[in-house]
């Protein structure tokens, strides 16, 4: 770690004892680092006693259900209340006239756009909101708004970011000031003339169009809220589908104009985020504005068909790339062209300086001296969103894009896809390694989890197999897919990185108590990612508790510290960070209380890890344990220590963790069907140290599953007036246990230098890596006829398409032997 | 217009007055406050909701209160039996077959009925019975395994059952 990057209190940033070492403290009994502690969580969720936003009820508690437009594209003419007004049980109808009264029919995005709250003038996408009842139970709010009468001029609708672009194209937002076209910005990176120059040169360049469709995070709990505006004391609670708590109160408190003290934002148990819960919704300021203004408890709790419709979309990205290279496979450049569709509003969720996330990963694990990529983003009439679904901020459109154009340079050349990647990945000894984009990866040895995933697979074998069965001219065709793919997570650095301002830092305050258990709170927000127990799994390593007697809060802005809350696999690198400091600032402090019982002086005392106590330097049965010193610390506090054993710690990560994996897939082409069979899926993800094996083999087993539903099922899809096609669970296909294969996980370790306990991020590192090797191995299969490229979702239709262009039908003449002489009966 | 009924959850006798229309599933949440069994579709697809039907698995979502007045609903607040955590709630813990919990509820019920018709199913025939239940976080894997740990600790129960009663 370089010095510039060292801060304040960065004595506390590294173990004194060279870190945790998870191999050594298997079994030491207290649930520490590497261990597969089983979850504090899950008592609660098997017994039905979670509490999710829905499960919430309070005394005179009312329901609000919105009123959303049949277009895409309408002007508003007029809102008629009275019917749904005179629905007995219905207690308000809201339109954007009632919510400007407030300055709340608008609210500002993270892009610096402004979104309708309700629709003032104009509808942009199918499903907007367009007013709101508000009445006694669910059912009347449906019916109050079954009798709301709303009169819509019809426009027309553009729903393709490239037809968006035309000149022609309907305008989208004829509401920003001077506007006249549907592109919303440029954006591009890396050093154009090099990289020209890197073409000029090369002996061999090829280019390859790819569309990453539109695709939704779909957790099973959708969005929601319970808004209770307490008249008596003036304050604003909102228990809400929250994966950023405190950023949401300070949004909500700079929206609302009511002061950050008199807002609370709680975030119960969440049925899952993947993204789709970091933005702020119109509903739920709808909810909070109903409550204030009728003084009663409101609840919103959106239907499948408005998340999948309404709320944050992913990806969306038509990508052209190009690569240049030597004869022998060394990249020398690469060039990106994107369009990107942001649906209505400029509403991604992402840090403020990155309108493209950070896309420019693109360069991947390869040592590419010269890249440079052009970006343009357009409106078109569809939901807003972008950033979501396991993304961490469109790294998974950049990691597609490379591990895809490596395959195709791989098949230009006629050289093996893991032999190509082999000679251009960056060597372990180039790390810290700055990237032709301007980032700095922290550590990584591609090589050796290649290898591991080469000799896991029986690479070999599975080559003589694919061929034996093209000898054979088998109905089934072989695919193998690699990704070798590098991740960046933990946003971030506050000098880059900052949602609406607030740099994007995170926390953890850790008060021990007398009796020697601690409450541990932190600034993220688990939606299932088990913080629970592994955040008490880094306390117990630090402190030498046992993890039983550590309780970990979170999702309560009135007790917990600000943090920026949990999304782009951001927890481990920065709120796990921030939980090793501040638990290294109390074992400090307890060092000193140690010093004091066992009266020696403070610089004879030694942390002894394996038994968790302080001991007198060469007398190791002179010691207390971290328990007797809690007690101290309240019952004989030394003279120069304030009572009370505590500390916070507030973590600016000097950078982002870079966590890599190697994935293999092999599947089987059914040359009669189309359909595709992942026969095996092999992922090794290295993630540095690791916290809780069992946690993260969860974890990949989920990203996986959602990166297989990417590759296969999934897509949001329009017709050309605007309406969403595939807009709830009949047919937007989740995957269920029949879709999904076994998986094979594995890993290696290579810590993050700059990271306290040198663990890295890993959430989203399987929904990032596993789509282009799905995608490789398909086209794997097909190679041999000249196949480049197959857009996702590779559903049986499309793939048979691409089968039979390429001649790999089967005929079924060949496979039926009819006899032409003999029709079959009339009977 | 509403209708008297009754619903026997978990073994408790509940009389409620509910509306011809009123969904099962909300009978169960907002009236009775069994918020267990979660929704999480509009379309009968994702199984959250799912509970047991006089012994049958059903989707909650997808059924009138009314329609199933006089029935016995068991609800995964009914599974424990006196704070003694059932196998199937045992194996979803032992093999981390849960993150966020949504789905636990409707999972575990399916499976709890795979297991009384099939006491040992093959991960094919675990993976055909969850086919109704959807779950965004584990990926299926744990949860298969979570069955087929269920699975083992039920057979040698009943073994033992076996057993001490004299082989009857």
């Amino acid at each position: 770690m370089s010095s510039e990057t060292e801060k304040p209190d960065a004595k506390y940033r590294h173990d004194e004892d060279g870190g945790p070492d998870p191999e050594a403290h298997h079994g030491h009994g207290r649930g520490g680092m590497g261990q597969e502690v089983k979850r504090k969580e899950d008592r609660r969720f098997i017994t039905g006693r979670g509490n999710y936003v829905d499960d919430i009820k309070k005394d005179g508690m009312l329901h609000c259900h919105v009123v959303r437009s049949p277009h895409a594209h309408a002007y508003v003419k007029s809102i008629n209340k009275e019917r749904a007004l005179n629905v007995d049980g219905v207690v308000a109808v809201l339109t954007a006239e009632d919510l400007a009264e407030y300055d709340l029919a608008t609210m500002p995005t993270l892009m610096d756009d402004t979104q309708d709250v309700l629709v003032q003038d104009k509808v942009k996408f199918q499903s907007q909101e367009v007013a709101a009842v508000i009445a006694t139970d669910r059912y009347i709010a449906k019916d109050g708004a079954d009798k709301v009468e709303v009169k819509y001029e019809t426009l027309d609708a553009v729903v393709d970011a490239r037809k968006a672009l035309e000149p022609d194209a309907p305008l989208v937002r004829d509401d920003i000031e001077d506007n006249d076209s549907n592109h919303i910005f440029t954006w591009e990176t890396g050093d154009k003339e090099a990289t020209e120059k890197a073409f000029e040169d090369a002996d061999v360049t090829v280019e390859q169009d790819m569309y990453y469709q539109r695709i939704h995070p779909a957790p099973i709990e959708t969005c929601g809220c319970v808004a209770d505006w307490d008249t008596a004391n003036e304050k604003m609670t909102v228990h809400l589908t929250s994966q950023a708590p405190h950023a949401h109160r300070t949004l909500f408190s700079m929206v609302s104009g009511i002061p950050e003290h008199k807002v609370r934002i709680v975030s119960p148990d969440v049925g899952g985020g993947f993204g789709n819960k970091v933005p702020i919704y119109p509903g739920y300021v709808i909810a909070a504005a109903a409550s204030y203004v009728i003084g009663q408890p409101v609840k919103w709790v959106e239907e499948r068909s408005e998340n999948i419709q309404t709320t944050h979309f992913a990806r969306d990205y038509e990508m052209t790339g190009r690569v240049a290279a030597t004869k022998d496979g060394i990249i020398q450049g690469i060039d990106v062209d994107v369009l990107a569709d942001h649906g209505a509003y400029n509403a991604a969720a992402q840090p403020s300086k990155f309108p493209a996330g950070f896309f420019k990963i693109f360069t991947g694990s390869y040592d590419v001296p010269a890249a440079y990529c052009k970006l343009d983003a357009a409106y078109t009439n569809t939901a807003p969103g972008g950033i979501a679904y396991r993304c961490s901020f469109r790294v998974t459109e950049a990691v597609y894009l490379i591990e895809r154009m490596v395959k195709v340079l791989s098949q230009e050349l006629d050289m093996d896809p893991a032999e190509i990647r082999r000679k251009n990945f960056i060597p372990k000894e180039a790390f810290p390694y700055e990237s032709a984009t301007g980032w700095t990866y922290d550590s990584g040895d591609y090589e050796r989890a290649l290898d591991k995933a080469l000799d896991a697979v029986d690479y070999d074998g599975l080559r003589e197999e694919q061929q034996r069965r093209l000898d054979a001219d088998d109905d089934k065709l072989l695919g193998i897919g690699f990704s070798t793919f590098t991740e960046i997570v933990g946003a971030g650095p506050g000098k880059q990185c900052d949602i609406a301002g607030v740099e994007m830092f995170d926390s953890a305050e850790i008060r021990v108590h007398p009796t020697g258990n601690a409450t541990v709170r932190i600034g993220v927000q688990t939606q299932g990612q088990g913080h629970e127990t592994t955040f008490a799994q880094i306390v117990a390593e630090e402190l030498g508790l046992d993890v039983e007697d550590i309780t970990v809060e979170h999702g309560d802005t009135d007790t917990d510290p600000y943090g920026l809350g949990t999304y782009a696999s951001r927890s481990t690198p920065v709120g796990g960070a921030a939980t090793a400091v501040a638990a290294r600032k109390v074992r400090e402090k307890a060092k000193s209380i140690a010093a004091n019982e066992l009266e020696v002086a403070e610089e004879d005392i030694v942390w002894d890890r394996s038994s968790g106590a302080f001991q007198v330097k060469g007398a190791p049965d002179r010691g207390v344990t971290m328990k007797e010193v809690a007690f101290a610390s309240y019952t004989n506090s030394p003279a120069n220590e304030e009572p009370g054993l505590e500390a916070v710690d507030y973590y600016d990560p000097p950078n982002m963790t870079f966590p890599f994996g190697a994935y293999v897939c092999v599947v089987e082409v059914d040359r009669e069907t189309g359909e595709v069979d992942i026969r095996k899926f092999y992922a090794l993800d290295d993630c540095g140290n690791r916290i809780n094996p069992m946690v993260i083999e969860g974890q990949v087993h989920g990203g996986l599953a959602q990166g297989i539903a990417t590759a296969m099922l999934e897509e949001v899809t329009f017709d050309d007036n605007g309406n969403v096609t595939a807009g709830d669970f009949m047919n937007y296909l989740l995957p269920t246990a029949m879709e999904i294969p076994h998986m094979d996980t594995d890993y290696t370790v290579t810590p993050s230098p700059h990271h306290p306990i040198g663990a890295k991020g890993v959430g989203e590192s399987p929904t990032v890596g596993s789509p282009p090797a799905i995608v490789n191995a398909v086209v794997d299969a097909m190679a041999h006829a000249g196949v480049r490229h197959i857009d996702m979702p590779m559903t049986p239709d499309r793939v048979w398409s691409v089968l039979n262009e390429a001649g790999l039908t089967l005929d079924p003449a060949e496979r039926f032997e009819f006899d032409a002489g003999e029709t079959p009966a009339d009977d | 217009m509403t209708h008297d009924i009754t619903l026997t959850v978990n073994g408790t006798e509940h009389e409620l007055s509910v509306e011809p229309r009123t969904l099962l599933i909300h009978a169960l949440r907002d009236e009775m406050g069994y918020t267990g069994p979660n929704v999480g579709c509009e379309s009968s697809m994702c199984g959250a909701c799912t509970v047991h039907l006089d012994g049958d698995a059903v989707k909650s979502c997808t059924l009138l209160a009314v329609q199933v007045d006089g029935a016995e609903v068991t609800t995964v607040e009914g599974l424990a039996d006196d704070g003694e955590f059932h196998p199937i709630q045992q194996g979803f813990q032992e093999e981390h077959g849960l993150q966020c919990g949504y789905c636990t509820p409707g999972m575990m019920m399916t499976s709890l009925q795979l297991l009384e018709e099939n006491p040992d199913p093959s991960e094919a025939e675990i993976r055909e019975a969850l086919e109704g239940n959807l779950c965004r976080c584990t990926g299926y894997q744990n949860i298969v395994r979570a069955v087929e740990n269920a699975a083992e600790t039920m057979r040698s129960q009943k073994q033992e059952l076996a057993a001490d009663g004299g082989g009857d």
